[in-house]
């Protein structure tokens, strides 16, 4: 009993003192989703400045023709921990910090449904990229490209530990998406408020659900194709070996129905982000909102019928090849709704231009650059011609960086008060998009033409004179501004949390509930929770003034901090370690601990 | 296993959170095991060398430990039933018999591995050997968790902690025991009946 009331003092020690104070061991033992979701942003953001640098040493070594300033050994380490690091490491994670620190905000709920669960799935995305990461420190980092083809990922073509920790490094970030993806599902089934029917939830929450389904429906497959190189390389099986019987291919196809439906998971939240930000941006309710929600399920189920058009250089034949050609054409339409969408929202809207909504007409812009490419490479014929060039590296760039990082700045500028209760520099934040804008173009538009010239990816050097030279430059120089771009965003975070909260708790007028509360919210989120009676419930008479913080009602429960998550995720990072090691005794003393912090979890209880 | 008092508030569906999360995480399950099963049937008759599994499979026997897993699926709805009613006699025997079914079928599988690998055929052997065992491995792996979760059971009803009001983590459990045993029965079907096929 003793224990209990301990505790309970403790949770309201930690109320007096706001939202995110505290000594670093209340950041390792929470399970308040609003920490984790700063946490997640900041480790992602960390992670994106590390695949932001390898990316500038790959375009210094391509800036001017045979090159001698990196060697093909680190250049192919660098583009494989580059596209890694921004796909697991950087934009799925940075995605996750929206989705955890806003979920239970925008649907009226204290917390996730499972917060120890959700502090658990950060634990093992932190160490599962460090792991990944130490590669660096033993004999190199993974080479075999972010898509590992069999049989480049051999132990024949690959031998050493390179490729062994890129396969224990996404097993254990599948655990942590997987995870998470649960945890999002449940909440939002579940946990909202009385009134916020389905179709009344926003768009983003929409979008987070969807992408939710995508991860737990897409990551199986990756992880059973890991699992057979695992075995090809540790115990000697054929799957991917050819001299065995084995097929190169199962790999692919395994790869890319986890892979196409990734693509989506990275998007579809950038969708969310800007279908709430263009609608408070332009003071008008989301035009066409149930075309923006179908549409992403729609693109959803379709993403997983398309993943072969990643295949069509590798002869499938003219049906399968036709068969996914057309799935993939199909997506253009409601991918076209949604932006169509988006313009007819901020039509005969009163624009309110803040940074923000900068950055969301620079992202519909921008990815309707790398949508249209995309429409071109589902043709096979044309696809063959830009299969493995650069017009492909432009393609991509333009629908995750011009699509994606383009919409999670539009949100960092637009929760960033609600976040921490101040407004970020405009001025800083205008010239970070135009600078950001300036880069990105000068970065990627050149690589359509150098693709169309047929300069080929992932190689690291390229002969004077074949016409690739100027246009090399050009996105190298580019490179750099958008580096430059990052800092001037960091500098306007680190000046604006040096001064006083002015935010308030709506400043930008926006509908959704989150803007109803204090900024930064209490660590409960909401004293009562509210009744909502219609989408965008802030804008509408009945709703307007809904105030959770108001009457006399005593400060909620919530759920106590908790060792065993970042222990069981520990104990799984040293299964993993065991098994880079091939060292059975590091797995079973994993294996044991894994079993002690689920039993030491199951029965503590989740208050104390 | 805890008693954690946000699981009780209301929610939005009248579903409750662990009873979702499992119907969830099956839908994950099943791509799991799908990719699994598909990858089985693409290698079928591609191993270069024998043995082949016409040469191997003992369906009679496999028949048996089936049959004992899928009686080990009604125990389980006679221990929800016992737990719901709290009959704590039926609790602990159904919860102890399907336990011990599961584990019988472990030993069937433990016995039908070795006996594979004394024919030689081990886990490198063949393309047959490298995807039967890793699917029938990681099939007896979500039966050896599925004992130990029924045995935790077990310990809490000793214990005198599994009362009607606990109905609910009982019911997880057998939601998940039903699916492990429904994937079984799709494996007999397409590695045993469907052999030489």
């Amino acid at each position: 009993m003793t224990s209990t009331t301990m505790a309970h003092d403790a949770a309201h020690g930690a109320h007096e003192h706001g939202t995110y104070s505290g000594g670093i061991m209340s950041w390792i033992t929470t399970v308040d989703h609003k920490r984790i979701g700063v946490m997640y942003f900041v480790s992602a953001f960390v992670f994106f400045l590390v695949g932001g640098l390898e990316a500038l040493l790959i375009r210094l070594q391509l800036g001017s023709p045979e090159n001698t300033m990196i060697s093909a050994d680190l250049y192919n380490q660098l583009f494989t921990m580059h596209g890694t690091t921004m796909v697991f490491l950087a934009l799925m994670p940075l995605s996750s910090a929206f989705f955890n620190f806003l979920i239970p905000l925008e649907i009226g709920a204290r917390d996730v449904a499972f917060p120890r669960l959700n502090a658990f799935s950060f634990w093992v995305f932190l160490l599962g990229g460090l792991l990944l990461n130490a590669s660096f420190l033993f004999g190199g980092a993974p080479d075999g490209g972010w898509f590992g083809y069999a049989n480049l990922t051999s132990t024949t073509y690959s031998p050493g530990m390179r490729i062994d920790f890129w396969v224990f490094g996404l097993q254990v970030l599948g655990v942590s998406s997987i995870a998470s993806a649960l945890n999002f599902i449940v909440t939002i089934i579940n946990l909202r408020a009385p009134g916020m029917k389905f179709m009344r939830m926003p768009p983003f929450t929409w979008m987070t659900l969807i992408t939710s389904f995508l991860l737990i429906l897409s990551f199986p497959a990756i992880t059973i194709g890991l699992v057979m190189l695992m075995f090809d390389r540790t115990f000697g099986t054929g799957f991917f070996n050819p001299a065995m019987g084995g097929d190169v291919l199962l790999w692919q196809h395994l790869f890319w129905i986890f892979g196409h439906p990734e693509v989506y998971i990275l998007i579809l939240p950038a969708f969310g982000v800007i279908s709430e930000v263009i609608p408070t941006f332009s003071r008008k309710t989301l035009f066409g909102y149930p075309f923006i929600i179908f549409s992403g399920i729609l693109i959803a189920f379709l993403g997983f019928g398309v993943w072969a058009h990643h295949m069509f250089a590798v002869g499938l034949g003219p049906l399968a090849n036709s068969v996914f050609s057309a799935a993939t054409m199909l997506i253009a339409i409601p991918t076209g709704v949604k932006i169509f969408n988006w313009i007819a929202t901020m039509w005969g809207g009163k624009l309110r231009l803040d940074t923000p909504l900068y950055f969301a007409i620079g992202f519909v812009a921008m990815f309707i650059i790398g949508g249209l490419s995309g429409i071109m490479h589902s043709s096979p014929p044309t696809d063959l011609q830009q299969t493995d060039t650069y017009f492909v590296v432009a393609h991509f760039h333009y629908v995750l960086f011009g699509g994606t990082v383009f919409a999670l700045f539009a949100g960092a500028y637009y929760w960033f008060p609600k976040v921490t209760g101040r407004m970020l520099s405009e001025t800083l934040g205008k010239l970070h998009f135009w600078i950001m804008l300036i880069g990105f173009n000068l970065t990627f538009f050149p690589m359509h033409f150098l693709g169309m010239e047929g300069m080929p990816r992932r190689t690291f050097t390229y002969q004077a004179g074949l016409g690739f030279d100027v246009m090399n430059l050009m996105a190298t120089v580019g490179a750099f501004i958008l580096g430059t771009s990052m800092l001037i965003f960091l500098w306007n975070v680190i000046r604006t949390l040096r001064k006083a909260p002015d935010a308030g708790r709506n400043p930008w007028a926006a509908p959704t509930l989150e803007w109803s509360l204090p900024s930064p919210p209490p660590h409960y989120n909401f004293r009562t929770i509210p009744e909502v009676h219609a989408r965008d419930p802030l804008w509408h008479e009945q709703d307007a003034d809904i105030d959770p913080e108001a009457g006399d009602v005593p400060e909620p429960h919530m759920p106590s901090p908790s060792l065993w998550p970042i222990g069981l995720a520990a104990a799984i990072i040293l299964g993993a370690v065991g098994g880079l090691m091939q060292s059975l005794p590091v797995v079973l003393a994993g294996a044991a601990l894994i079993i002690i912090c689920l039993y030491g979890w199951a029965f503590q209880p989740l208050e104390r | 296993m805890s008693h954690d008092a946000t699981m009780e508030h209301h929610t939005a569906t009248g579903v409750p959170h662990r009873k979702l999360l499992m119907w969830t995480f099956i839908g994950s399950e099943c791509m799991l095991f799908g990719s699994l099963i598909t990858a089985y049937l693409v290698y079928r008759g591609r191993s270069v060398t024998g043995p082949y599994p016409e040469e191997l499979l003992n369906i009679p026997f496999i028949t048996v430990t089936t049959f004992v897993l899928l009686m080990s699926s009604l125990c389980m709805v006679l221990a929800l039933s016992a737990v719901q009613r709290d009959s704590r006699g039926g609790s602990r025997l159904w919860l102890l018999m399907t336990a011990l079914l599961g584990l019988v079928f472990l030993g069937g599988q433990f016995y039908e591995f070795s006996h594979f690998v004394h024919e030689g055929l081990g886990l490198s052997q063949n393309l047959f050997s490298a995807t039967f065992f890793l699917l029938t491995g990681t099939h007896g792996a979500h039966v050896a968790i599925g004992v130990t979760w029924l045995l935790s059971l077990l310990g809490l009803e000793l214990r005198g902690k599994l009362g009607s009001e606990h109905a609910e983590i009982v019911e997880v459990a057998g939601l998940y025991w039903h699916f492990v045993d429904v994937v079984w029965i799709v494996l007999f079907t397409v590695i045993y009946l469907l052999v030489g096929v």
